[in-house]
């Protein structure tokens, strides 16, 4: 192999990482939203992902059949159509589950609740990926159109030897993800419900004094952080197969993207995950295939434990 | 020993004999099989019980330990024919290795962060396995000397080495939780910052915790190896595997001998009975039934079964997680507290240009002052003076920009807090901080733990100290039932149990009435008598002209003044900085 060979390698696997990346950063940013305003690890964020993924393949699997709904958009629009689904599910567990152990009634159990949450949602995710393989069986599936299939070719450069292929349905799906990020961001930032959520992240106690209902604002970043994951995972259904286990090893990629961007931060988490998607991208290029993950929870770990606050978030006592 | 454990002992040893008594009659391999099981993860639960459940640090990576364990047996025996009787042996000391490797670093944090930082590990190794090639190791057969490889034709046998690891265990875990390092790590759990200030060396506690826990998960996944004959990354390192040691453990019963053991009592024979009925039709069955379990457990009963009977049964006792008996002998005397001051030199501690900034604000600003040995010493200043960190730059808990502390001839720099409290310089709190699920005498007796030997003479020490501060009859209670009058006297029993010779005190008199001021006061003089220096920070201007032999001012986080109570209530600097004009009209 030549050097315009290793080049176009690395070209291709940046461009592949950085389409990837916008999709992890999409999930970052719903499980970070979480962190954020109610300062709970959700261990289930992976299966929220998996139930995204599986809700775009039935409602394909259902409706893709009639002309009406064939198109190549409509993987799409399903996956944006998981949000609000997996949304009003988040906001049923919360006021089932969740709600027993953070809020203002975790204040009084032992270490703010945080050994409750951590385990509670830890249980969430046992029941939703086992429940899983139940109900949509242990055979990987997909949910791909000619779209997964067809490439763009950015090229011929440096004297026609180097070539990008970029995926048609990944660079649609990062668009999407990116779209949906910014609106988020403009929903968080611009609107009367965005800074209510913002202001009972920073201080429930005094938000509750101003009035804001901070019960009923956890229960909407919860929804919110589930369905935007959701979509994340929607966006993913249409690259790879998938099967309900699929939620254990993302749910360590997303804590690796949001722990980069600093916990909390949209920002950071969108980066975060975009940089976690190169570095998975790239690093195939030198180490075999199994230990492309292994690389991401070393860097997760590495990470952790020397700048746990990240780079992009606000500071936050880690030790 | 003491009595606790060796009661724990006796009924350890009654469950074993009950056990293997029940296998004997049983002649059924499947059922032979879960009652092999059963222990093995009543171990697992012990095992993460031991680190997380006392320390209150979560881990989600107990599958780490218990894989490496597996792997060492099943590619010892496949690859160079080693015996498990041996290899297991090898896989607990890995197991305790491997614990000590994964504590160096990641007990640098605390809560969510270690948490999460914890689920990598086994991840990691599982991707590290699969890649090796080692999708499937299966254990040959030794068709000569079975015994000898841990091969038995009768599954009683498998039964019987389960239950012996499991009291082995169980009574490692008693042994430990009925000493220092089980009421250690309960005060690392309640709060970490106030078992370190008292002389706790938290870090040291941790990786004992996790190196034995470990151990202890090592031999579990060593032995289940040997059981199940077949060793895959996703049965040893898998996620199912950290959460099911989780999982029976706060079912139970966090943080007791019997939880964990209760837990897989209860959940494994479910889940094994109800996979052989269903797993046709419903292959993630066993799954299911663990996460159910733990959503009920943490709704209905968060600390799990054993601590919601223990309330039902005796709700007033609140939650009291002491491990010892609880009274405390009314003729220790309190001279034994008293300050062993060897050299004659007459400065205490002398700090030189300390300085600490946050951000732009100078909270110590080239500070330089020394204290005199036996004397009692007032700080005061404006809110925002620099006081508190003052304190905390003293202990350890803050680290300087530049400048020095030396205290009996010694730096304190780059000290632990533990260790400076090893040397000798206590501290109480200006926002108290007790163990509060913890009696009285077992939060003293953690401070004293410091300079004793053993038990006996640490309840010795506590003893003398609560008695000095007036607490003896409220001994047996736990903090949580503490008035903040109270609290504060206890604070100070556990700062005096340490036997220092020095006592920084914050802010001990703040919003207290006259009465309780004055028992607080008189308190103070009698530490003084025994010969122990205190530098005190206080508002009450009132009270402290009454009680120091010096004050220091400090404003914007430099010296202001100093000198006797009748000089700086003159000093026209600490008039205008701090007392104001009125002091001077009213109170001369």
């Amino acid at each position: 192999m030549d050097g315009l060979q290793h080049l176009e390698n690395f070209l291709q696997s940046l461009v592949a990482g950085l389409l990837m990346g916008s999709m992890y950063g999409l999930m970052c940013v719903g499980l970070t939203i979480i962190f954020g305003v109610m300062r709970v690890i959700n261990f289930a964020q992976g299966e929220f992902m998996m139930l995204g993924m599986y809700f775009a393949y039935f409602c394909f699997a259902w409706l893709g059949s009639y002309a009406f709904f064939g198109g190549v958009w409509f993987p799409f629009m399903l996956a944006l159509l998981a949000g609000p689904a997996l949304f009003l599910v988040g906001v049923i567990l919360h006021r089932l589950l969740i709600n027993a152990v953070t809020g203002h009634r975790a204040s009084g159990l032992e270490a703010e609740g945080h050994y409750a949450q951590l385990v509670l949602t830890l249980g969430i995710a046992l029941v939703l990926q086992n429940g899983g393989l139940f109900f949509f069986g242990s055979t990987p599936v997909s949910v791909s159109n000619e779209l997964s299939y067809s490439a763009w070719e950015w090229g011929p450069m440096v004297g026609d030897r180097v070539s990008v292929f970029v995926n048609q349905a990944q660079t649609v799906s990062a668009i999407l993800a990116v779209a949906v990020v910014v609106i988020f961001g403009l929903l968080m930032s611009r609107t009367r419900l965005g800074k209510s959520l913002r202001a009972s992240a920073d201080n429930p106690d005094a938000a509750t004094y101003m009035g804001i209902n901070v019960d009923r604002c956890h229960r909407v970043a919860f929804g919110f952080g589930v369905g935007i994951t959701a979509i994340g995972g929607g966006l993913l259904a249409s690259n790879a197969p998938f099967q309900p286990y699929i939620g254990t090893e993302y749910v360590i990629i997303m804590y690796a993207g949001v722990v980069l961007g600093g916990l909390g931060s949209i920002r950071g988490a969108f980066l975060g995950g975009l940089t976690i998607g190169v570095l998975q991208q790239v690093s195939a290029i030198i180490l075999p295939n199994q230990l492309q993950n292994t690389i991401i929870f070393v860097c997760f770990l590495i990470i952790i434990l020397f700048r746990p606050q990240g780079f992009f978030g606000r500071k936050e006592r880690t030790a | 020993m003491n009595t606790a454990a060796r009661k724990d002992l006796t009924q350890i040893g009654l469950f074993g004999l009950v056990y293997v008594v029940i296998a004997l009659l049983i002649s059924n391999s499947y059922y032979q099989l879960i009652m092999t099981i059963v222990p093995i993860w009543a171990v697992m639960g012990l095992s993460w019980n031991l680190l997380s459940g006392y320390s209150g640090l979560i881990s989600f990576g107990h599958a780490a330990f218990f894989g490496l364990g597996a792997y060492l047996v099943a590619l010892c025996l496949s690859v160079w024919n080693l015996s498990p009787w041996f290899t297991i042996v090898l896989a607990t000391i890995t197991g305790g290795i491997s614990g000590l490797l994964v504590g160096l670093p990641t007990f640098r944090l605390r809560g969510h962060y270690f948490a999460l930082a914890m689920l990598a590990y086994p991840l990691a190794l599982l991707y590290i396995f699969e890649w090796l090639g080692y999708q499937e190791v299966a254990l040959p057969m030794n068709r000569e000397a079975p015994l000898a490889y841990m091969q038995f034709e009768n599954p009683f046998f498998y039964v019987l080495i389960a239950v012996i690891l499991l009291m082995l265990v169980m009574a490692i875990t008693s042994m430990l939780s009925h000493s220092r390092f089980g009421l250690s790590l309960l005060a690392i759990k309640l709060d970490e910052d106030a078992a370190e200030a008292a002389g706790i060396n938290t870090l040291y506690w941790k990786l004992v915790a996790i190196a034995v826990s470990g151990a202890i998960a090592g031999a579990a996944g060593g032995f289940y190896a040997v059981v199940l004959l077949i060793v895959t990354p996703l049965a040893v390192f898998g996620m199912l595997v950290s959460a099911q040691a989780l999982i029976f453990a706060m079912f139970g019963g966090v943080g007791t001998l019997w939880g964990p053991v209760l837990g897989a009592f209860i959940l494994v024979p479910l889940s094994e009975i109800l996979y052989a009925r269903y797993a046709a039709d419903f292959p993630g069955i066993q799954g299911v039934i663990y996460g159910v379990a733990i959503i009920a457990v943490i709704l209905f009963a968060p600390e799990g079964i054993l601590w919601k009977l223990r309330s039902l049964r005796n709700p007033e006792q609140g939650r009291l997680l002491a491990s010892f008996a609880s009274v405390s002998s009314a003729d220790s005397d309190e001279e034994i507290l008293a300050c062993r001051n060897g050299d004659s030199d007459p400065e205490i501690m002398a700090v030189a240009n300390l300085s600490k900034a946050y951000g732009g604000l100078m909270a110590a600003n080239d500070l330089s002052l020394s204290v005199k040995k036996g004397e009692l010493l007032g700080i005061i200043g404006p809110n925002g003076a620099g006081k508190t960190t003052l304190f905390n730059l003293l202990n350890g808990f803050v680290k300087p920009d530049s400048g020095n502390v030396i205290f009996q001839g010694q730096s304190l720099l780059k000290k632990r807090p533990s260790k400076i409290c090893a040397m000798g310089v206590a501290r109480t709190f200006q926002v108290a901080k007790p163990f509060a699920h913890l009696s009285i005498l077992d939060n003293v007796v953690l401070g004293a733990y410091v300079h004793s030997k053993n038990e006996d003479e640490a309840r010795r020490y506590a003893s003398a100290a609560i008695k000095l501060v007036g607490l003896l009859e409220k001994s047996a209670e736990p903090a949580s039932n503490l008035t903040s009058f109270e609290l504060r006297l206890m604070e100070l029993a556990r700062a005096l149990a340490s036997r220092p010779s020095l006592i920084l005190v914050d802010e001990i008199l703040a919003g207290l009435d006259s009465a309780a001021m004055a028992n607080v006061l008189d308190v103070l003089r009698k530490v003084q008598v025994l010969g122990i220096t205190i530098v005190i920070i206080e508002h009450s201007m009132q009270a402290m002209v009454q009680l120091v032999d010096r004050f220091i001012v400090l404003d914007h986080g430099a010296l202001l003044a100093e000198g006797s109570p009748d000089e700086i209530v003159r000093d026209e600097r600490v008039i205008e900085a701090y007392l104001g004009k009125k002091w001077l009209l009213d109170g001369k």
